[in-house]
């Protein structure tokens, strides 16, 4: 046997992905590889292609360059209805003349699986996603909740080698939503299936997600675990895109030094050509406040003017202006600690490793 | 404790108010609403149900010697004669005509109208004036450019000399006929469809393909379902007419095939007949209404 033979099979790997529609470059050269039982994240702005990749791997649009593989097999020029892969589509797309029973049992029927087969798949997945009880319904007796879990069953119920969900919580309220991320991040590790499914809200990709996959203009910018994205982002729409943060325009001195754009240096690692544009990207609840001549000596600093305080409950947010930029610093709502008033000169301070340097 | 135990009774009262007041609402719009609509009923009573009435007691008189009418003594006559052989093949002629054209209104229309209902907004509707445009011209002349384009020198003929297959002549024939209706209730046809498939989802189209289901399994198990009202509007939009079509028989078809609406005008005018020509009225009337009950019952269905 061949050393590449036990290296485990991507469940799915797109391989310079481009999706043309006339002059319009929807997906421009992705690579990706999704392992085997992974609930992977694709993230990004409407219009950044994430859909796009997603219905290219469903069968509903074909790539205009590039390999799709599934589990090994090449399946770009495939029709939807010959893929080992199923869709959660964003409203659901339940049949509406057909009771939810007809509606899980459609992919089944159409693959010709014997009918007392049918019957006991179709209970089983009506189970799993517990709508017992509702199979004669029609979709438009069922709450938004439910119909998102007879559109869950629907896809399931062919035991689908990689179940791609195209927003699947973006019709409902947030309790719901809040609710679903964890039943369907059960579900997953109940059937084992790999997920694919796209999203905008960076909250539901890092709440949900083994890995996510940042996208804006049709490009995949990074790929990595949550914490490796919302820690240490490739650049600053990946940093400003995934949650909160302060973004302070630089330019690099040297190996570990950085300008910022007032003319101070400051120390900040990044391996980038020395005069580039960058970053520093520094998470509000990362940052320090003290009164300015009070910084530890183990942290570095600038100061500003407080200009506002947001009382969160749980914490408080305070605005700094520096002049020639504004800075977030977030503080647990503790009791005793350091409260300036508005209009207070203070130093917004932080350790080395609490920032990066990335690319502008 | 009386005062708490009281205070819901009273709030109840106030509940229950709006309830009673959405129903006189109501029962107001509906009384403006009905006379609105008088002047429509008057128009109706007087031009439709009156004269309806007339036909219907014509059909059950008898025809005098004299080519008149004796509206005493009634019989069913004149319904007896429509069992006679000549009129039933009239009869089951004009059904089969009007069924074939129906069906061939209905597949020509069906992928027209889903091309149609997928374009863009302002493609559509450009299509749809497309589709009226006919109509802006007498429907009479257009059944002679017809004899024109099916006649002896026409460009049928013509076609079908300079691909060799001889000189064929369609005129007064029965397909001339059918032509005549395809071309004449197309329309019909096109308009309801596209008006029921332009509201289907086209994401369940999709949907049907994710799960496994062919190009032909999604039309039958999702399109086809799901545009019924359309097809059923289109269908009896398209036979109903065909049934007593009269002009385009008369101008296009021959001697031989003499159809329905013919019929009853030369039961009318030159046989002078009128109780046969008023039942067989009422029998084509009769037909109609079947196919329109049949369409309100399956089309509030399912949608």
């Amino acid at each position: 046997m061949n050393a590449g033979a036990s290296e485990p099979i991507a469940a799915v790997r797109l391989a310079g992905i481009t999706k043309r529609f006339s002059d319009v470059v929807a997906v421009d050269s992705v690579n990706l590889e999704i392992a085997d039982g992974e609930f992977f994240a694709l993230l990004g702005p409407s219009g950044c292609g994430k859909t796009t990749t997603l219905r290219m791997i469903a069968g509903l649009e074909f790539p205009t360059e590039g390999s799709l593989k599934i589990f090994g097999d090449e399946a770009g020029t495939l029709p939807a209805n010959k893929r080992p892969v199923n869709t959660v589509f964003q409203d659901y797309a339940l049949f509406p003349h057909m009771a939810v029973e007809a509606n899980v049992a459609f992919g089944l029927k159409m693959q010709r699986v014997p009918k007392h087969e049918i019957a006991g798949r179709v209970r089983e997945a009506i189970r799993l996603v517990r709508l017992e009880g509702l199979e004669q319904r029609r979709s438009r007796q069922l709450s938004g909740g439910q119909r998102q879990r007879v559109a869950l069953a629907r896809a399931l119920v062919n035991r689908p080698k990689v179940l791609l969900l195209d927003e699947p919580l973006g019709a409902l309220d947030l309790k719901l939503r809040q609710e679903m991320q964890g039943e369907l991040k059960a579900l997953q590790r109940e059937v084992g299936i790999t997920f694919v499914f796209v999203t905008h809200d960076q909250e539901e990709a890092l709440t949900m997600a083994d890995r996510i996959g940042v996208m804006n203009e049709g490009r995949l910018l990074q790929v990595g675990t949550p914490a490796e994205i919302y820690e240490h982002p490739v650049n600053r729409f990946v940093a400003d895109f995934i949650g909160q943060t302060n973004l302070l325009d630089a330019s690099v001195v040297s190996n570990d030094t950085v300008c910022l754009a007032n003319g101070d240096h400051i120390d900040g690692h990044c391996d980038l050509p020395v005069g580039t544009r960058v970053a520093v990207c520094l998470r509000p609840e990362r940052a320090g406040m003290h009164p300015p001549e009070e910084v530890p000596a183990d942290r570095q600093s600038v100061v500003g003017r407080l200009e506002g305080v947001t009382y969160l409950g749980n914490a408080l947010v305070y605005t700094v202006s520096l002049g020639w930029a504004r800075l977030e610093v977030r503080r647990e709502n503790q009791p005793g600690g350091y409260r300036p008033p508005v209009g207070e000169e203070v130093a917004v301070s932080w350790t080395l490793d609490a920032i990066s340097v990335v690319r502008a | 404790m009386t005062t708490v135990a009281d205070r819901p009774t009273g709030l109840e009262e106030g509940v229950l108010a709006t309830p009673e007041f959405e129903k006189a609402a109501a029962r107001a719009a509906s009384r403006r609403g009905l006379l609105l609509s008088l002047p429509a009923y008057a128009y109706l009573a007087v031009f439709f149900a009156v004269p309806l009435g007339i036909v219907l007691i014509y059909s059950f008189a008898t025809r005098n010697r004299f080519g008149g009418t004796d509206l005493s003594g009634w019989n069913l006559d004149a319904y007896r004669k429509l069992g006679e052989p000549i009129v039933r093949d009239i009869l089951f002629r004009s059904l089969w005509l009007a069924a074939l054209t129906t069906l061939i209104c209905l597949v020509v229309a069906y992928p027209f109208a889903y091309f149609i209902a997928t374009r863009p907004p302002v493609v559509r509707n450009l299509m749809l004036v497309f589709v009226m445009i006919p109509f802006w011209t007498n429907f009479l002349v257009r059944n002679y450019a017809w004899r024109v384009l099916l006649g002896n020198d026409g460009l049928f003929t013509n076609i079908s000399e300079a691909l060799g297959l001889g000189e064929r002549e369609l005129l007064f024939t029965t397909s001339a006929v059918v032509i005549g209706l395809v071309y004449g209730f197309l329309p019909f046809m096109v308009l309801p469809l596209y008006a029921s498939i332009e509201r289907i989802d086209l994401s369940l189209i999709e949907a049907s393909r994710d799960l496994y289901a062919s190009g032909t399994q999604t039309f039958r198990r999702v399109l086809l379902p799901l545009s019924m009202p359309g097809v059923i509007a289109g269908s009896i939009l398209v036979f109903v007419p065909s049934l007593g079509a009269y002009v385009t028989p008369e101008i296009l078809g021959g001697a031989k095939t003499t159809l329905l609406g013919s019929y009853i005008v030369t039961q009318f005018l030159t046989a002078r007949n009128w109780p046969v020509g008023a039942s067989l009225s009422f029998v084509l009337m009769a037909v109609m209404l079947v196919a329109t009950l049949v369409y309100f019952r399956t089309g509030g269905k399912n949608l």
